[in-house]
């Protein structure tokens, strides 16, 4: 039995390498990382985090990803509980064309998209505005929402929702005290997936946006490059994208199994 | 039982007026490019169907989507077989499964150009962890600018580094869901290992192994970003992806009216496929 747990510690070896090589690089001038290999920075350097720190290109590059990722992660959600109610409880009028419709804007590569959205947007003014982009994301956050929470609505008893009635509570009484609470674990995986679609993906982000509402990662292939090769400062950049995410793991680690699985376990 | 309802739609109402203004707008904007010909100017002739004959007969198109195709194919023959491993491996209790599954899920959170700048310098040779190990240590000639298999690897090394994890997650929540009555069942029974897991363990699996094939598919056939800020499809045109030549076409070339179609033909594939996987995923649960 011992002997089984070497696959996942050699596993996560793995996969810490390349990250612990890009926080290693982040100390490191960029002379230092172009001079050859080392395992350990040799002369520890927070220069590279200063200048994301004080310049403002840089850090407001941060500032508009989290705006964002936040706006897009509410307005995913608010849409996506009503829907996943009806879908989970009644059967209407081409209930099940309309969800395999939705799910398929899931499967529609974002690089087909990037021009019409460009158009589309900038017709309705919107383009380089933070909601622009939250708007752009819930193409793909709207029906994973719908999808992980459905999953988890299923798994409720549909006598709570009769015994509530019985008791005389009105509907949304019913749906904001007492069913909201129950599917809670739900409604946090979801908001994680929003949060993590949202966050990682770029190619929608970088063509909705100009200067104004450009995210992090879009100044980092901009800096990338005007300014040759930055080693030093695009790893610290890239270190410090890496933290929301994990911050926004460690919240929901007790539920992430479940969640990926989208609630049908 | 679900009830009939009609005036459910009035829930699913917010969903449908967002999701189609993202969606139909951009999609019939598409579609419009797809049959007309520009010369700049927005001035657009009409072309019929001629791009979508001319794509689907095209060298360039076939090459990049039999490069597509083994792509995914490599993807899922290493993901999910890893996958369903690691979580077979992984401990059931404890402090440890938080950790594990903290850490395996970190990958995933990365924007995607992150991804593929991290690990263009990680397989750099002399500098990068990766190129100086194999060039250096092992005396391996390893060098993805110049070498299209030394690229494809790499390609892939990234993906099966980025994505694994959801395959293990989702293993993992399937087998925490097997209550310990059915090993003690196996147990009593003498099942060898192999017993247990192909008639306890995968049935178990099968509904979370269907949503991971199908996202992974799904996910590994629209790639963009990632190979794109990695190898840029070289070197030639050997990690060319359909959805990089697409790039190329629509921005590069900025022949609007081909790649609105060669779009089209990527997304038909892509549903086309998905479809298959979802009617095979929802057929049990009509039962």
């Amino acid at each position: 039995m011992r002997k089984r747990a070497l696959i996942p510690i050699f596993y996560i070896i793995f996969l810490m390498l390349p990250i612990y090589w890009l926080v290693a690089m982040s100390f490191k001038t960029t002379n230092d990382i172009l001079a050859g290999f080392s395992l350990f920075p040799e002369t520890v350097t927070l220069d590279n985090y200063r200048v994301i720190f004080t310049d403002p290109t840089w850090y407001w590059g941060y500032i508009n990803s989290i705006i964002y990722v936040s706006l897009n992660t509410v307005i995913s959600i608010c849409v996506a509980l009503p829907a996943a109610y009806a879908f989970s409880r009644y059967r209407f009028l081409g209930d099940k064309q309309l969800f395999f419709w939705l799910l398929t804007n899931r499967m529609a590569p974002a690089a087909v998209f990037a021009l019409p959205f460009f158009q589309l947007y900038s017709s309705v003014g919107l383009f380089d505005t933070h909601l622009a982009v939250a708007l752009a994301h819930c193409l793909f956050n709207i029906p994973l929402a719908v999808w992980i929470l459905e999953g988890f609505m299923g798994g409720v008893p549909k006598e709570l929702d009769e015994t509530a009635y019985v008791d005389g509570y009105s509907f949304p009484r019913f749906f904001v005290t007492i069913f909201l609470p129950t599917i809670k674990a739900g409604v946090g995986v979801a908001a994680f997936f929003c949060f993590m679609f949202s966050w990682v993906e770029l190619l929608l982000a970088k063509t909705l946006t100009a200067v104004a509402a450009k995210p992090i990662a879009a100044t980092m292939t901009k800096t990338a490059s005007s300014a040759g090769y930055e080693l030093g400062l695009l790893a610290a950049a890239g270190t410090l994208t890496i933290i929301p995410g994990a911050i926004v793991i460690y919240f929901v680690r007790n539920y992430i199994a479940k969640g990926f699985a989208l609630g049908r376990v | 039982m679900k009830t009939e309802n009609q005036k459910a739609w009035f829930f699913v109402l917010p969903v449908l007026f967002l999701v189609a203004f993202n969606a139909l707008v951009p999609i019939m904007t598409v579609v419009n490019y797809s049959v007309q010909e520009t010369f700049g100017n927005n001035l657009f002739f009409w072309q019929g169907l001629d791009w979508f004959e001319q794509i689907l007969r095209s060298d360039r198109f076939h090459a990049a989507l039999g490069r597509q195709f083994l792509f995914t194919g490599m993807i899922l023959a290493i993901e999910i077989p890893l996958g369903i491993i690691i979580a077979l491996a992984m401990p059931r209790k404890g402090i440890w499964v938080s950790v594990c599954l903290v850490l395996m899920a970190l990958p995933m959170l990365i924007p995607w150009n992150v991804v593929g700048a991290m690990w263009n310098i990680f397989a750099l040779p002399k500098v990068g962890m990766l190129g100086y190990f194999m060039n250096d240590v092992l005396g391996v000639r390893y060098d993805m600018t110049q070498d299209p298999l030394a690229a494809w690897i790499t390609i892939i090394v990234m993906d099966v580094w980025h994505w694994t994890s959801l395959v293990v997650l989702l293993c993992y929540a399937g087998l925490v869901s097997i209550p310990d009555a059915y090993y003690q069942a196996a147990k009593i029974d003498g099942a060898s290992p192999w017993k247990v897991f192909r008639y306890i363990q995968l049935p178990k699996m099968k509904t979370v192994l269907t949503i991971a094939i199908l996202l992974r598919f799904m996910d590994s056939f629209n790639i963009y970003t990632e190979p794109f800020v990695l190898t840029g499809g070289g070197p030639g045109n050997s990690t060319t992806l359909l959805s990089i030549d697409l790039v190329k076409i629509a921005l590069g070339q900025f022949d609007l009216g081909p790649a609105a179609a060669m779009s089209l033909i990527y997304f038909a594939i892509t549903l086309l496929v998905s479809w298959l996987f979802y009617t095979l995923m929802t057929k049990d649960d009509q039962k």
